[in-house]
């Protein structure tokens, strides 16, 4: 279990982000996974009292704040009516409903879990992650760079978009064994495989929503999956093309029924 | 450090370690009915409500909880009476250790969406886990205490 020496509830992002600057201090989200890490911190630095956490609809895209709770993302009704439903579906396989009051989109993203359905979803909807320092950065950018010690602050939804998600789990409500999702925009079909286990990585990008299988099957071939107790590199590798036609598929059901 | 939060609607002040969690005050403040399973986050036994919503008291970290409102299933006894009687009527108890933790989120779910299908039962329900009675009268329960808390509602507007 982690240890902290001191708990602090941050009044302003620029105490959070000094006080977060000391290798000895810690953001505390969600703190579902954090408290598991067997951490051992002088200072805990909680970001609840900031105001975090609402989802806000502008014309072009929606801004969640990064304590917005998974719950509310999957029970909010503009992200979903935007994106054709992802949230829900997405969301609610994760663990129950008392997780989700609690886990926020910012841990998620900040983390980059390797078995993450959010940052999955959040990448095939070409978010953006905004960092307190550094301002605006694509999550795709994000997903692949170390952790430092700058603070997400929102996440930026484009609109114009759909999304659907498909993924494998050993159990309901366990952690997924592969997650694909994909987005279909007018750039074409986005496809993010997440759950390698490693990190969620956009696999293709303008795609025809028509490609055959086969097309699938070459692209889980470039792609570097891992192995773990819930399942090998190779079962991996066999699921990933039949996922990804599978959430084309439902995506395009999804523009289907907007139109 | 010192905290204070409303614990079943009485004011409380309580002396915590920094990493301490919900769940170990509550314990501490003599609050039996909330349980540690898993400590993992995923059976759901030491669900409470903060804020009026779900959580997962073993995942809170207790300083968060200043100036918030608690509710445990000491403060619930009335409606914890009545889904009680429902889970005995349908045989959906066995050993008992999930049941507040469970209670705790029907109560939840009740407040939500009181006209709940056995779908949404099941998802709403999903991060509880109960390892005797098995989840089909379990369900049953619920539908039963979800009709009756609509009748009791209905009355209510007819009167």
């Amino acid at each position: 279990m982690a240890k902290y020496r001191n708990y602090v509830i941050a009044q302003s992002l620029e105490e959070a982000y000094a006080l977060n600057q000391k290798k000895s201090s810690v953001i505390v989200a969600g703190n579902m996974w954090l408290r598991m890490c067997g951490l051992n911190k002088q200072k805990a630095i909680d970001l609840s009292a900031l105001g975090l956490d609402g989802i806000v609809e502008m014309e072009d895209a929606f801004v969640v704040g990064a304590m917005a709770p998974l719950r509310a993302m999957e029970t909010h009704e503009g992200l979903n009516r935007a994106f054709g439903g992802a949230f829900k579906k997405a969301f609610a396989p994760i663990v129950g409903t008392q997780f989700r009051n609690m886990a926020t989109v910012g841990a998620s993203v900040y983390s980059r879990f390797g078995f993450s359905d959010v940052s999955a979803l959040l990448l095939a909807l070409n978010a953006e992650v905004i960092l307190y320092k550094r301002g605006a950065v694509k999550l795709a950018e994000y997903q692949k760079e170390a952790w430092d010690r700058d603070i997400v602050v929102q996440i930026r939804i484009p609109k114009g978009q759909c999304a659907a998600v498909q993924s494998v789990r050993v159990s309901a409500t366990d952690i997924p064994t592969l997650v694909c999702a994909a987005s279909k925009s007018d750039a074409g079909m986005r496809i993010v495989l997440g759950a390698r286990p490693a990190r969620a990585v956009v696999v293709a990008e303008g795609l025809a929503p028509d490609a055959p299988q086969r097309v699938y099957e070459e692209i889980a071939s470039q792609v570097t999956f891992g192995t773990n107790l819930r399942a090998s590199d190779t079962y991996r590798k066999k699921i990933a093309p039949v996922l990804m036609a599978r959430a084309v598929k439902a995506c395009q059901e999804v523009a289907a029924d907007e139109r | 450090m010192n905290v204070e939060f409303t614990l079943n609607g009485r004011k409380i002040a309580a002396e915590i370690d920094a990493d301490e969690n919900l769940y170990a005050v509550l314990r501490r403040l003599g609050m039996y009915s909330v349980k540690c399973g898993c400590e993992t986050t995923n059976c759901g036994l030491c669900t409470v409500h903060m804020n009026g919503k779900a959580v997962l008291s073993c995942a809170v970290p207790a300083a968060r909880c200043a100036g918030s409102v608690i509710t445990t299933l000491e403060g619930l006894q009335d409606e914890a009476k009545k889904l009680g009687e429902c889970l005995a009527g349908e045989g959906a108890e066995q050993c008992g250790f999930c049941a507040p933790g469970m209670m705790m989120n029907v109560f939840a779910l009740a407040k939500e969406n009181p006209c709940a299908t056995d779908e949404e039962i099941d998802a709403y329900l999903a991060g509880n886990l109960c390892r005797c009675s098995g989840y089909v009268s379990q369900r049953r329960a619920i539908r039963k205490y979800l009709a009756m808390k609509i009748e009791a509602a209905e009355g209510e507007v007819r009167a």
